[in-house]
């Protein structure tokens, strides 16, 4: 198992970098993956990785990419209610790398 | 992770046979799936002790079950035709993803302990024993193969590679070797119904959140009814229709079909998956207990039809698989195919003039299709042959006035994968995949330049996925690929009934 160092304490991550305990998370372990992820979070990145997290602890599960949407349009704007703004904020594909900074485990399946 | 190392190699006017790079792909392993993953499908966790004679062992038990396989590993003749047919090998030029050599890797192992010549004389007829580095070669390569089955079509004896590749991902598994992206996801589809690991809660909050975006966008209630009861129709489709972009707009696109026509159905939480990644690790237990699911669901619900949304594999499973897994349905409506797919539900509605398009609606696309090859080359749809050929391009030709084909030797049943089916759609796996989709993305590359193609359809999930992510890699729109059922949504009349 690989590790992160945040604030001199290992977190345990799997091979793909996603934090293992998710109840360990908080924002500076974020600010820690999302280096990983060559990402400088800006307060609409944390909207996102926000949103992620409360819908995960109701769902057990992150949002679909157009529920995202919907809720970041309705906070942010409707300019920003759409995948291709999310594509700009988290570059690698929103469900999968926001996922990772917000402590989530990842996203399976056929997407 | 490494978005930008990775460069997709050029595209080319034509095809050309790559210069070998042996050992190319030899360190590019899928991850393995961990003791928790393998222990909960009934797997050992970890590569056992005796892993070489349990090895042998377990292929002993299925050349004994099935037959097929003996005959492919005895009949070939290593003639060749099938080596520069593998979009892996055109991709990567490792002389291991060549169909012929990659199922040696098994059949050398299988002539040393099953062939009396390979047991008296190993040398002369290419028979080696399980080495570890022979194993590792089979982790490596046999995990680099989407079962696509192309290689098939042009072999002269009709090997059936895939099922080589099965054979050897079941031997893997037995002894502790499976791979993460596979084994996890069956493990979720047991624990929870789909392979997101998508809970029922989730599941309906995504559905009503669907159906608010479909009222704002037509006006009309059109629903995405979930476990109820005494609806006709059960749907059963992939869960990245749920949760994904572009997949969502074909779910969308299902959901007016069936408010136009007037055909009350559901989804099932239960069986909110189609997809059956048991076949792909060439576990017949698994596939049925997967398949189980189904036919639970549409007892319980009590539903007359059984149909099929677009993915690929899952309607090979359904297709062929299905009535020997988890038949008879002697209970469903025998007027209509069992199961259907999606698109010959949506093709009768349109011969039969039940729905009507403004074709306009799609104006801003040329269209093209992509087979996906488990339904071109393992399955069916209509009562003609290649009806699974022509009944998405009729679809797509009554919704949208553009569409061209792309070369003949890329489509139907000669169609080449996406690169990342066959349980290799995972991220650990992203350069076989981005190498893998380059005959692909020539022929694309083709019908951009002569016609100004700007949409991809195809009926898979994996298909979906797959383009969305390697498009960029070779300077495409993300947005090319879609389902047919999104061009079908855009252009379906809809109006109050």
């Amino acid at each position: 198992m690989s590790s992160i160092e945040v604030n001199g304490k290992s977190y345990e991550t799997d091979e793909e970098g996603y934090l293992v305990n998710l109840a360990e998370w908080d924002e500076d372990i974020g600010k820690v993956l999302a280096q990983g992820e060559n990402i400088d979070m800006t307060p609409s990145h944390w909207e996102v990785v926000n949103f992620l997290r409360d819908y995960y602890n109701e769902f057990q599960i992150a949002p679909a990419v157009r529920v995202l949407t919907k809720a970041i349009g309705k906070k942010l704007g409707p300019d920003k209610g759409n995948s291709q703004y999310l594509y700009e904020l988290f570059p690698y594909g929103p469900a999968k790398q926001a996922c990772k900074i917000a402590g989530l485990p990842k996203p399976t399946g056929c997407i | 992770m490494a978005t930008t190392q990775l460069s997709a190699p050029p595209l080319k006017p034509y095809p050309v046979i790559p210069i070998l790079e042996v050992g190319a792909m030899a360190g590019t392993k899928s991850f393995p799936a961990n003791a928790q993953i393998q222990q909960a499908l009934g797997f050992p966790g970890e590569l056992v002790e005796d892993w070489h004679d349990k090895a042998i062992a377990k292929l002993g038990e299925l050349l004994g079950k099935y037959r097929s396989l003996k005959v492919y590993l005895d009949a070939c003749v290593h003639c060749g035709a099938c080596t520069d047919k593998c979009h892996y090998f055109l991709g990567t030029g490792d002389p291991k993803n060549m169909p012929v050599a990659r199922q040696d890797l098994l059949r050398k192992v299988y002539r040393r302990h099953f062939t009396w010549s390979g047991k008296l004389f190993p040398k002369l007829v290419g028979a080696e024993d399980l080495t570890k580095e022979v194993l590792d070669d089979w982790y490596s390569y046999f995990n680099q193969c989407s079962e696509c089955r192309r290689c098939s079509v042009y072999c002269p004896y009709g090997i059936d590679t895939a099922e080589i590749t099965m054979a050897a991902r079941e031997v893997m598994d037995s002894i502790g070797l499976g791979t993460k992206y596979t084994n996890e996801i069956i493990g979720k589809v047991h624990r929870v119904g789909n392979n997101l690991g998508l809970p029922g809660p989730a599941l309906q909050d995504t559905l009503s959140s669907i159906e608010e975006d479909l009222k704002e966008e037509t006006g009309l209630d059109i629903r995405l009814p979930v476990n109820e009861k005494g609806a006709e129709v059960l749907l059963v489709t992939p869960s990245a229709d749920f949760f994904a972009e572009p997949h969502v707009y074909s779910l969308m696109g299902y959901a007016k079909v069936f408010h136009a026509a007037g055909i009350s159905w559901t989804l099932s939480t239960h069986a909110s998956e189609a997809a059956n990644f048991g076949m792909f690790i060439g576990n017949y237990a698994q596939m049925q207990k997967i398949a189980t699911r189904v036919r639970e669901s549409v007892l319980d619900l009590g539903a007359k039809r059984l149909v099929v949304g677009e993915c690929g594999h899952a309607w090979r499973a359904a297709y062929s698989f299905w009535n020997t897994l988890i038949g008879p349905f002697d209970f469903l409506d025998p007027n209509y195919p069992v199961p259907q797919h999606i698109c010959e539900l949506t093709y009768d509605l349109i011969q039969r003039g039940a729905l009507s398009f403004d074709k306009g609606a799609n104006d801003k696309y040329v269209v093209t299709f992509h087979d996906s090859c488990n339904v071109a080359r393992a399955s069916r749809m209509g009562s003609l042959p290649g009806g699974q050929f022509e009944i998405p391009r009729a679809i797509i030709r009554a919704v949208a006035h553009k569409f061209v084909d792309m070369n003949p030797e890329t489509i139907r049943e000669k169609t080449f994968c996406c690169g990342g089916g066959g349980g290799i759609l995972t991220d650990d796996l992203l350069e076989v995949r981005v190498k893998g989709a380059l005959p692909r993305m020539e022929a694309l590359q083709a019908v951009v330049e002569s016609d100004g193609v700007n949409f991809m359809a195809t009926i898979c999930a994996i298909c979906k996925a797959q383009f969305s992510k390697v498009l960029p890699y070779y300077k495409f729109n993300m947005g090319m690929v879609g389902g047919v059922h999104q061009l079908v949504g855009n252009a379906i009349r809809l109006g109050p009934k």
